[in-house]
């Protein structure tokens, strides 16, 4: 059965990382942080997850490396192409009516989703018109996607999603290989904004078009995606559009009410009710 | 009454609460002799990992939902689990249990190369379900599920692997055996039967 000793200690670390730095995993998926906790407790050579609360607490260069173990960082450009082409054929027209557009991302990691909406909208002849936000808790993760630097080795992964994705363009379009990196056209920051913003303890954001959050909601318990959804429904314009990752979904949520199914297998949801 | 006698009983079992299933290369064909003979009212959860290409949509719980009796679906997160139900993990996520017996999704790392991994379902399955649980290791060619399994053992659980001489790919319930001994190397035929005999106890 579940080692209680470890359960307290887990607890204790993680409301020790919150009354020290103000990072709140504490309503996290237990079972995903633990396992990461225990990566964390084997790379920094501690015998137990209390010596490793001492190290956090006590220098404070633990911090950042802790937090790259507890948020997750895996994308692609056009992860699951199926979602950014139904972006594509049936959001794009709704979004188009209007003068000037936001865009979300929340949980932006190092930037994967919001480039790929930016080509998207810039084959769409969008770009112009919108402002795309990308926000994260992880500094480590907003400095990466500032600076768009990918190993080149996933292009042909992302070339293949891209095309899936009914891309109208050519991704060598967007970037310049150098040094087994691809680097993003600078260009592709023109309407970019990166900032620190936290779903679990900041508020609203602004009246945002559409915002993506896609595979950041399976890491939080079922309060805390309440609020994260709740902030969403909060932060869109009537009519608005929610884009959630494919094994996502409003089912289970208490503000589910807010919105109606637009493009059910991708998980795209449109705001209905008015906040 | 003889008292002596009672005293070797062994202690009761404790009822199984969820059954987890890891397979690979040969899948379809080993989960088709398991899940179809499970009956509609199977008192436990079963979920299933199977290694799948990360790029492509999974048919395999509409696959089974037609061979099977109990009801078959795709994990969504969050969702809780009930009995009488196959839970099969997507492609590209990895397969958590939370203590209130709900299923998370995670896009950790891969591990042996593969998200869904055995290994990671497994060993938080054991961590919430201790000696509730029964695990069982079928084909495949990676040692996925061998870490998982132990853990499982380790927590009290039943641990059943398919016997590698009937396995289309022996690799994985060799490690499996190897990492846990006292797993009981059956034939297909006999992990569903013991999986129904596990539920005659509840």
């Amino acid at each position: 059965m579940t080692d209680v000793a470890e359960d307290l200690e887990t607890r204790l670390l993680l409301d020790a990382i919150f009354h020290q730095y103000h990072y709140d995993f504490r309503g996290y998926s237990m079972a995903s942080v633990k396992r990461r906790l225990k990566q964390a407790k084997e790379h920094f050579e501690c015998r137990s997850i209390s010596e490793l609360q001492h190290r956090v607490l006590h220098e404070p260069a633990v911090l950042p490396e802790l937090l790259s173990y507890l948020t997750i960082q895996v994308s692609d450009l056009f992860r699951d192409p199926a979602y950014f082409l139904a972006l594509r054929e049936s959001v794009i027209p709704h979004l188009r009516t209007y003068p000037s557009l936001k865009v979300w991302v929340a949980g932006c990691s190092a930037g994967e989703e919001l480039y790929s909406l930016v080509i998207l909208f810039r084959e769409e002849g969008l770009e112009d018109r919108t402002m795309f936000y990308g926000t994260d808790i992880n500094p480590r993760a907003l400095e990466r996607a500032e600076a768009g630097v990918y190993d080149l080795e996933s292009i042909p992964r992302f070339t293949e999603n891209h095309r899936k994705a009914g891309g109208k363009s050519s991704l060598s379009d967007y970037y310049t290989a150098a040094y087994g990196s691809a680097v993003l056209d600078k260009s592709l920051r023109r309407r970019t904004v990166f900032s620190d913003h936290s779903l679990v303890t900041d508020a609203v954001f602004a009246e945002m078009h559409l915002i993506s959050c896609r595979n950041v909601l399976i890491y939080f318990d079922q309060d805390l995606q309440n609020r994260a959804i709740g902030l969403f429904s909060d932060s869109l314009i009537r009519k608005g559009f929610l884009g959630l990752g494919s094994k996502e979904s409003l089912r289970f949520s208490k503000r589910a009410g807010d919105f109606s199914e637009f493009a059910r297998d991708e998980r795209i949801y449109q705001k209905q009710r008015a906040t | 009454m003889d008292f002596n006698l009672l005293m070797q009983a062994p202690p009761p079992a404790t009822p199984i609460e969820a059954v987890v299933i890891g397979v690979s290369a040969g899948a379809v064909d080993a989960l088709s002799t398991i899940l179809p003979s499970l009956p509609p009212d199977y008192p436990i959860p079963v979920i299933v990992v199977v290694h799948l290409p990360a790029d492509r949509k999974s048919i395999l719980a509409q696959l089974f939902q037609a061979k099977c009796q109990v009801d078959v679906h795709e994990i969504d997160d969050k969702e809780q689990l009930k009995k009488g139900t196959v839970y099969f993990a997507p492609p590209d996520y990895h397969v958590l249990v939370e203590d209130d017996k709900r299923v998370s999704l995670s896009s950790e790392e891969l591990v042996h190369y593969s998200r869904p991994a055995i290994d990671v379902l497994f060993e938080s399955a054991a961590d919430v379900f201790g000696p509730a649980l029964a695990a069982v290791v079928l084909t495949g060619a990676s040692a996925d599920g061998a870490k998982g399994l132990a853990a499982v053992h380790a927590a009290g659980g039943i641990c059943l692997v398919q016997d590698p001489i009937q396995a289309n790919s022996r690799t994985m319930p060799e490690a499996a055996l190897k990492a846990c001994p006292t797993a009981e190397a059956l034939t297909l035929e006999q992990i569903a039967k013991r999986l129904l005999e596990i539920a005659l106890k509840q």
